[in-house]
């Protein structure tokens, strides 16, 4: 264990007081020893407070369920660039220029991340205006027969914006930079001051299609700041709709890797089922997306024995067909040959990169919150978690179909116990001068949420990482030495969100 | 391929019966609000205020605006009256803007065809170029769900193209960031005309959960002319195929 960190869990808050608060110097090598010694790095933010800017960031550590918080304050308007020793820092040091301003010395590519307008004007450093999104110098390479290749940020099909810059040589992508913000709603100011029913829509909403992970997120800081004590059956109904909402996104994944190969069975097959599984969670809420389940304290709609059972027999049906519709894939050569050895990302890189959830996971890397943090029903019941070894798009195929057979037998398990009992608690008003962090193994992969509570235990600060925010350097790498033409696939294998990215 | 072939059979028939007949749907569903306003006490506004993205109105009587409106069950939570209830009634789209403004007593306006030089020529072919200013995911995923073969709604002559060019009308979702205002202009430019616009989702029609973003523009409302609103936050896709379905007068 490392000095210099205040030890924490997942879902729980500390006095802001008992953070402590180190030199520059000796956070920067607290921090490089500490991910030396195994540790991770799951957020790294910065606070305007007092007229400066405090850096944040928070570690963890598998094996102990042990978060850790370090902290350190910026005199004037630069800090030193760790990228060289810790390369998993590199987008959150864009991200902390570009939110307040500061300049991080020695960073090799210092660009925007969003185009976003500073959170915070400190005395320390000029305001600078927002850039236009996308106007920025992209990584080139220079030669008679190299050319470049730009795409987006409006792209064919219903899919969200972002814009592709490749380095081409033929066929083959010497490098690939992704230039994303075209999305950004502003979400961490809009959650700023007290927070009401319309912070939990906007947490929803941070990426629509991970509305459970997110709004568990959401609920667990609350919850860690006001002290209240999720009832059983509430943390039962929360797992269960997270698990669908895994089981939808991940067969939805697996039916657009098998469109984009131009296997149609699997591909209309899966595209169905996933409707299968939105409408259970439909069943739970109302909502095919979990839309006003989860809220601070549990969850709003209750699941009786009727109910329960109706689930249980329709996860039996989709488990058929599903099942039916993916082992295809395999029994394919064609598909096979496809998807073996494209887009690559080594253990070594997905692990330098920071990787998080299934794409880790296929690249050999075995970290999962619910196992590593539990949380909620976590706590008391175990999820497998599936590695591979290839870091292909097979790999990131094949731990998806592997999650999705654990998820639905988790399902059934819990449908067929469910407690009995209230659903949810009272929140009280939320402690002052306190920080809170929660962390959940979304279908993507780590969603991390922290707040930072004023003196009258509103936000002064809300950092939110999707899992993408992660990721997205993974798909820039898995493109390098690879095909232009085999884009696509590598982008669907990691199904990364923008807006949960651009917030 | 043998193998293929047997899935086939196992996996059968799917695409729905609706619009011929009605579809089934979960029993919590919230759609189209039902206002009991004469149940509403003097002065209450535990509806409003309770209402996270201010779509209720109390002055003179009870109005929802299904144009902000979440669909979510805060506000039916709320009040100890039941004097405002989500029905199922999935059928939610309209051509204006204030007929999204449900008020006790109202009929339930549905959407109306084109007129008619306008339904010969999109009729039996509606192009789309979708694009996304901002929307989380979940409108841009129940739209492309309409794409899948329980849906397929290819069988009405509606698709979604890469190119504004070959469109016929522009399909929004997202409160319109001001990083992609530009982008939906020019595609919006881009489509010869006559053009229709369709604004999908709360997002688009009044900004949605993002309403007074300073990075947004709540929604594509007085940026361009809209011709079919689809509320929801998302729009179930059968309250997006019954919007379409109604403007190009192919409901059975």
């Amino acid at each position: 264990m490392t000095p210099g960190m205040l030890f924490t869990q997942n879902g729980s808050a500390v006095a802001r007081s008992e953070i402590p608060e180190r030199s520059g110097d000796r956070f920067c090598e607290t921090l490089i020893s500490a991910v030396d010694g195994g540790w991770r790095v799951v957020s790294y933010f910065g606070a305007a407070e007092a007229g400066s800017l405090r850096l944040y960031c928070i570690l963890s550590f598998k094996s102990h369920a042990a978060l850790g918080i370090m902290s350190t304050t910026v005199t004037g308007n630069s800090f030193p660039s760790l990228v060289e020793a810790v390369p998993q820092l590199h987008l959150f040091e864009r991200e902390i220029a570009e939110q307040f301003g500061i300049c991080f010395e020695g960073h090799p590519w210092l660009k925007p991340v969003r185009f976003e307008a500073q959170l915070a004007s400190l005395p320390a450093v000029p305001p600078k205006a927002p850039e236009k999104a996308g106007i920025m110098d992209f990584y080139r390479v220079a030669g008679d027969e190299v050319h470049e290749v730009a795409v987006g940020p409006v792209h064919a099909g219903i899919i969200e914006p972002g814009h592709f810059r490749f380095q081409c040589f033929g066929e083959e992508v010497m490098h690939l930079e992704i230039s994303l913000g075209y999305q950004h709603r502003a979400v961490e100011r809009m959650v700023l001051g007290r927070p009401g029913l319309r912070t939990l829509k906007c947490m929803e909403t941070v990426a629509g299609d991970t509305t459970i992970g997110h709004g568990t997120a959401y609920a667990m800081v609350v919850e860690a700041l006001c002290g209240a004590r999720v009832p059983a059956k509430a943390e039962a109904i929360r797992g269960i709709a997270l698990e669908l909402e895994r089981l939808a996104n991940h067969t939805g994944d697996l039916g657009a890797i098998a469109g984009d190969v131009g296997y149609l069975p699997t591909a209309s097959f899966c595209g169905r089922i996933r409707g299968d599984f939105l409408n259970m969670s439909a069943e739970l809420c109302g909502s095919r997306f979990g839309r006003g389940l989860v809220t601070p304290g549990g969850v709003q709609f209750d699941v009786g024995r009727e109910l329960a059972d109706k689930l249980r027999k329709r996860i039996d049906v989709a488990r058929r067909e599903v099942t039916n519709a993916v082992e295809l894939l395999w029994d394919s050569p064609s598909v096979m040959g496809r998807l073996e050895g494209t887009g690559v990302v080594s253990e070594k890189d997905a692990l330098d990169l920071g990787l998080v959830g299934p794409a880790a996971r296929a690249s050999g890397l075995n970290r999962d919150i619910r196992r590593d943090h539990p949380f909620g029903i976590y706590n008391v019941t175990q999820l497998p978690v599936e590695t591979a070894k290839g870091g292909d798009v097979y790999a990131r195929t094949l731990v998806r179909w592997l999650e999705i057979e654990k998820s639905l037998h988790f399902i059934e398990e819990q449908l067929a116990q469910l407690p009995g009992g209230s659903i949810v608690s009272p929140t009280a008003q939320l402690g002052e001068n306190r920080m809170a962090l929660a962390l959940v193994e979304g279908w993507r992969g780590e969603v991390c949420h922290v707040a930072l509570t004023d003196g009258s235990g509103d936000f002064q600060r809300y950092k939110i990482t999707d899992p993408s925010f992660h990721n997205w350097s993974g798909l820039a790498m898995a493109l390098r030495g690879g095909q232009i033409s085999d884009f696509p696939l590598c982008n669907k294998s990691f199904n990364l969100s923008y807006c949960g990215f651009d917030l | 391929m043998f193998k293929a072939i047997i899935a086939r059979c196992k996996q059968g028939h799917r695409t729905m019966a609706y619009p011929r007949e009605p579809l089934a749907l979960p029993e919590r569903f919230r759609g189209y609000p039902e206002i009991k306003a004469d149940l509403c006490p003097k002065d209450c506004r535990a509806c409003a205020d309770a209402c996270p993205v201010d779509a209720l109105e109390c002055q003179p009587d009870l109005s929802l605006d299904l144009g902000k409106c979440l669909f979510c069950p805060e506000c039916s939570r709320a009040c100890p009256q039941g004097a405002i209830t989500h029905t199922p009634d999935a059928r939610l789209a309209a051509n204006h803007r204030e007929e999204l403004v449900v008020r006790p007593g109202d009929e339930h306006r549905l959407a109306q065809a084109l007129e008619k030089k306008m339904l010969s020529l999109f009729g039996r072919s509606l192009k789309f170029r979708s694009v996304v200013a901002g929307g989380c995911n979940a409108c841009e995923a129940d739209t492309n769900v309409l794409s899948t073969i329980g849906w397929d709604l290819g069988r009405f002559g509606i698709q979604f193209v890469a190119s504004p060019r070959h469109a016929d009308g522009l399909w929004v979702t997202g409160p319109v960031t001001e990083h992609m205002r530009e982008a939906l202009l020019l595609t919006y430019e881009a489509i010869p005309a006559p053009k229709l616009v369709v604004a999908c989702g709360a997002c688009a029609i009044s900004g949605g959960p993002f309403r007074g973003s300073p990075e947004a523009h709540d929604g594509v409302e007085g940026m361009l002319p809209v011709d079919l609103y689809i509320p929801g936050c998302p729009p179930h896709p059968v309250t997006i195929l019954d919007g379409l379905l109604r403007l190009l007068d192919r409901m059975p």
